[in-house]
């Protein structure tokens, strides 16, 4: 399924960049920050598609990156959803942590912990919010259309998704079809939903066995 | 600084991966909207990749994005319905040559009540000069599309300039035929539209054919082949084996075969 590829793939890259700046951005105090941080919070209103025409004219053959060939592909779709969902992960696990740290910032300083040290730990100790903080991304990536609708193309069998694909039925007419794919695309991100709660109650339940 | 290079790294070796999914040639056409959404190229192309062995990836948007992305080289071949534009294409070398491939008809439709009384009339011009006079509710692409121009020309034709009365009883939508008409159905507005999108659209409510068969309705398809010399990523040889294929007996007769609804879509023209 298309559209769960690349959406957790998204996700996950999102993640990775996402979580060590949200944490670094909890932990950090420097000159500027609090403009960074409405800045970042800001971003988390990205339309999406503007963002698919930023990615577009940069992977466009006239672009600067159109030497690599990677318009109207899954990979074009990964990168815009992931430039869409960074600052939401960035903005809310910066929240998430920034509450953590305030707990724990007495005791880091009597560890003598490093900044990355700190970061490290108050990731490991706030997983289990940063999941949700991950599902928020994902939920973002998952129903937009505007973004990979402009650099995928919505080609059949090659980069048409959930959403695109709804795009289109909407636009044949055929309003019924539209809707059941909808339903299709809630029940997948419901699954996906669940399946991360799930994972959660037995990693508490494990970690307290 | 690592963290980027890191990101780029990832972003190419997916990238690798995503390319070699398409094993032989493939080539990608940009595309009107109408040709796709009335099924004809999943009539189509399925009879090319069978006798050619390439593989034809379809992005279809309006003919106005459709040629803005051939010109920034993000296409193999061009298939719109916008003559001028297209010519210039070509003028402009973006384009090698252009052929006419096939040919059908725009449609005046609204509902059946009718308000500005233009059902039956045989002079689109004159039908559209009445809708202005009533000031009866026009929605219109408003997108730069082959049939967005086909409409503008027509209201330049009968002395009106609708613009004037854009958000009154003139509506732009902005966007493809098909959510064009789902804005006309729902809020009871005459629309110029191609007959193929119509033929196939789902959702006509009590829409119907008003106005049709003036000759000035003819809406021509032509299809090109974006110049490699512009655009070295252009796979020339199996672009332009997907062009003479269309233009072929075998292309021509295909196109033609397509049919919705027991009703004939698109008139192969190239041989004429």
């Amino acid at each position: 399924m298309l559209s769960l590829r690349v959406s957790l793939t998204a996700t996950a890259l999102a993640c990775l960049i996402g979580l060590p700046l949200g944490a670094l951005l909890a932990v950090a105090r420097f000159r500027g920050r609090n403009a960074l941080l409405v800045l970042v919070n800001a971003l988390m209103g990205l339309p999406p598609v503007v963002v698919g025409l930023l990615v577009y004219l940069h992977l466009s053959r006239s672009g600067p990156l159109g030497f690599l060939g990677l318009l109207y592909t899954p990979t074009a779709m990964i990168v815009a959803q992931t430039i869409l969902i960074t600052p939401i992960v960035v903005a809310l696990s910066r929240q998430v942590l920034d509450d953590l740290h305030a707990e724990y910032a007495e005791q880091f300083r009597s560890l003598c912990l490093g900044r990355g040290q700190a970061v490290f730990a108050l990731i490991w100790d706030g997983r289990y919010s940063l999941m949700t903080v991950g599902l928020a991304g994902f939920g973002r990536a998952v129903a937009e259309v505007g973004a990979v609708i402009v650099v995928g193309g919505n080609i059949d069998h090659l980069t048409r998704v959930m959403t695109t694909a709804i795009a289109l039925e909407t636009s044949k007419g055929d309003l019924p079809l539209a809707l059941g794919l909808g339903l299709i695309l809630m029940t997948l991100a419901l699954a996906v939903n669940a399946m991360v709660h799930g994972l959660r109650v037995t990693a508490v339940r494990y970690a307290h066995a | 600084m690592k963290r980027a290079v890191a990101f780029w790294a990832l972003t190419l070796a997916l990238g690798t991966i995503g390319s070699a999914y398409g094993q032989g040639a493939s080539i990608l056409v940009q595309s009107t909207t109408s040709t796709a959404n009335s099924g004809l190229y999943d009539h189509l192309l399925p009879e090319f990749e069978r006798e050619e062995g390439i593989r034809v990836d379809v992005v279809a948007v309006g003919t106005g994005q459709a040629i803005r992305n051939a010109r920034n080289c993000d296409g193999d071949v061009l298939l719109v319905h916008a003559k001028d534009q297209e010519v210039a294409f070509v003028a402009d070398g973006m384009g090698v040559e252009r052929f006419d491939l096939m040919y059908n008809d725009f449609v005046l439709v609204g509902p059946v009540s009718d308000p500005a009384g233009i059902s039956g009339m045989a002079d689109a011009q004159e039908a559209l000069k009445r809708v202005a006079e009533a000031e009866k509710p026009f929605a219109s692409r408003g997108d730069a599309s082959g049939t967005h121009s086909a409409e503008m020309a027509l209201w330049a034709d009968a002395g009106v300039n609708p613009m004037a009365a854009s958000g009154a009883w003139y509506r732009e939508t902005g966007s493809g035929m098909g959510a064009t008409l789902n804005t006309a159905v729902g809020m009871e507005a005459y629309a110029l539209t191609d007959r193929a999108t119509w033929v196939s659209f789902a959702n006509k409510a009590d829409f119907e054919i008003l106005v049709e068969g003036d000759e000035d309705l003819v809406n021509q398809y032509g299809v090109i082949l974006v110049n490699p010399r512009r655009c070295p990523s252009v796979d020339a040889a199996a672009g332009q084996a997907f062009v003479d294929w269309l233009l072929s007996e075998d292309g021509q007769s295909v196109i033609a075969e397509f049919r919705v609804d027991g009703q004939q879509l698109f008139f192969p023209n190239a041989q004429d």
